[in-house]
């Protein structure tokens, strides 16, 4: 280009940017041309901080795009962006130049089409019933006859006049209408409100707490019935404590809350048919079941009557059974007897046969044979005895014999004599019968007395009179 | 035989023991005393089914709200 300065290089007489002009020069760029744009994508990543905007991905096979919403565009949203959800987004480009990054600022989001909306309904509801939330046991019975009914559906319209009618005609009762918008980014929140608005009523509270509730809407696109397939709404009729009875749409019309309701009417009206039994009936029931009550306590008394009656006539005669048994008696009565000479007969004939055995000749033989033994052994004793004594007595006069020889007696025979003084002491020597008052001589044939004491002893005068002999007399 | 005072009963309680009772008594398998008992107390089930079915008065009211978006009364329903 010139040929005096040698161009060092191409292009560096462009002006020069900072980085924050050129950032800003981008923004302007991009805001400019992409001010107004409308997106079809997947929703990728979804992020929600506390700040309450809304951070996402928007995105298809190839690329990525993020988006945010700000807090005031999130709660107007008929449906909240759910990741995998097929959307189309409208807003504008940005930059954010800062992170050299660009994003899309997002101002409304919806499902794309019904299609999306369906395939988002039923991965919601999936995951709802995976948490045990549609289950049948859960389910409460509805009350046969609730005293307050709570209405939660638009205060206007068709819906709660055809509710109001019905229970009219069946059975009036007290109806509690809460409010609340039944389409629209409000409806999801208000039911939800509305629901445990009612649960948390106290029974004595200033408002009477409903037992029973019926959140109801007429029919409509599913994009009208969109709120209650809401989770919020969904898992507040789930958690009611009060029954509760959803009429949401026509009869084709399936929502979330009529899986978490613990009935499911197809329309509103329906609802209330469900609500409340028919007062005329009851009343007809009643006005029955008195009849029957009091015709009961009469039939159950002419019934006993009755069978008192029949009982008593099948009773038999008292005296016919007496009867029976007097004859009965007499007729044993006249077989005593002889069943006793009977027994008697046979008792004597059988003690007949048996002593007829009992013979003197038994016992006699026996007699015969021990007398015999006896006999025997008193021989054998009497001879054994005899033999016994004959010994015994030779024995004693031998022994007697020897005592004989023994004793003094014998000796006297000899020629001795025995010396006694006059107390009857033996004198064995000289000395004594010196000093002795008299003196008792005993020969074999007699004593004699010698001295003047022989008086004194009575034994001298058994004796025969003294003999003088042997040498001992001569010595006085 | 349930022994639940008449008067805490539900509608529907009373009427189910109100219509087992009257079945019983026609029955006549009950004793005649205790069919006497069933009989009075059938009385008093018929008394509060009817209560319950005279008290049945309609009553609709709209929930009115206060400033921080709670109930705070009732309004009539403008039908």
């Amino acid at each position: 280009m010139s040929d005096l300065i040698d161009a060092p290089s191409e292009g560096q007489n462009a002006p020069e940017f900072s980085v924050s002009e050129i950032s800003g020069a981008v923004k302007r760029m991009i805001e400019g041309e992409f001010s107004h744009v409308r997106i079809r994508a997947e929703v990728g990543r979804v992020s929600r901080p506390r700040s309450g905007h809304v951070y996402l991905d928007l995105k298809d096979d190839r690329a990525v795009l993020a988006g945010v919403m700000w807090k005031g565009v999130v709660a107007k949203l008929r449906t909240q962006p759910e990741e995998g959800m097929e959307v189309v987004a409208t807003g504008k480009l940005t930059t954010f130049p800062g992170q050299s990054k660009y994003q899309m600022v997002i101002e409304n989001i919806a499902p794309a089409g019904v299609g999306a909306l369906m395939a988002m309904l039923e991965k919601r509801k999936q995951m709802l019933a995976g948490e045990g939330i549609f289950d049948q046991d859960r389910k409460q019975p509805i009350p046969y006859l609730p005293e307050v009914i709570g209405v939660v559906t638009s205060p206007s319209g068709a819906v709660i006049r055809d509710i109001l009618h019905r229970l009219r005609d069946r059975f009036p009762r007290k109806v509690l209408i809460w409010p609340v918008a039944v389409q629209g980014e409000k409806c999801a929140p208000e039911v939800t409100a509305a629901i445990e608005g009612f649960n948390a009523m106290s029974v004595g509270g200033a408002i009477p707490r409903p037992d029973l509730i019926i959140v109801a809407r007429g029919g409509g696109s599913l994009e009208d019935l969109w709120g209650f397939n809401e989770e919020s709404v969904v898992r507040a009729a789930a958690a009611s404590d009060i029954p509760l009875i959803s009429a949401v749409g026509h009869e084709t019309d399936t929502t979330l809350i009529d899986f978490a309701s613990d009935l499911r009417a197809p329309t509103p009206t329906a609802a209330a048919e469900h609500a409340v039994p028919v007062r005329a009936d009851l009343l007809g029931w009643l006005g029955n079941i008195e009849t029957r009550r009091l015709r009961s306590l009469q039939s159950g008394l002419d019934n006993r009557r009755q069978r008192l009656r029949d009982l008593s006539r099948a009773l038999p005669n008292p005296a016919e059974l007496v009867g029976i048994q007097g004859q009965r008696l007499d007729v044993l009565a006249g077989r005593l007897p002889r069943a006793l000479q009977s027994v008697a007969q046979n008792k004597r004939t059988r003690l007949s046969q048996t002593s007829a055995g009992l013979r003197p000749q038994i016992l006699n033989q026996q007699i015969v044979l021990k007398k015999q033994s006896i006999d025997a052994v008193s021989r054998r004793f009497a001879q054994g005895a005899k033999t016994q004594v004959s010994q015994i007595r030779s024995r004693l006069d031998g022994l007697d014999r020897l005592r004989e020889t023994l004793g003094y007696t014998a000796t006297l025979k000899r020629g001795y004599a025995v010396v006694r003084d006059d107390a009857g002491a033996l004198v064995s020597n000289a000395k004594t019968a010196g000093a002795a008052a008299g003196l008792d001589i005993q020969f074999a044939d007699g004593h004699v007395q010698l001295g003047a004491a022989n008086n004194h002893k009575p034994k001298p005068k058994k004796n025969p009179p003294p003999k003088p002999s042997g040498g001992q007399g001569s010595l006085f | 035989m349930t022994q639940t005072p008449v008067a805490e009963m539900s509608f529907e309680q009373a009427m189910q023991e109100l219509e087992t009772l009257v079945t019983q008594l026609e029955g006549s398998q009950v004793a005649l005393d205790d069919s006497i008992k069933l009989y009075e107390r059938g009385a008093e089930l018929k008394k509060h089914c009817e209560e319950k079915l005279k008290s049945a008065e309609e009553k609709v009211a709209k929930i009115t709200f206060g400033a921080d978006g709670k109930p705070n009364g009732l309004t009539a329903a403008d039908e």
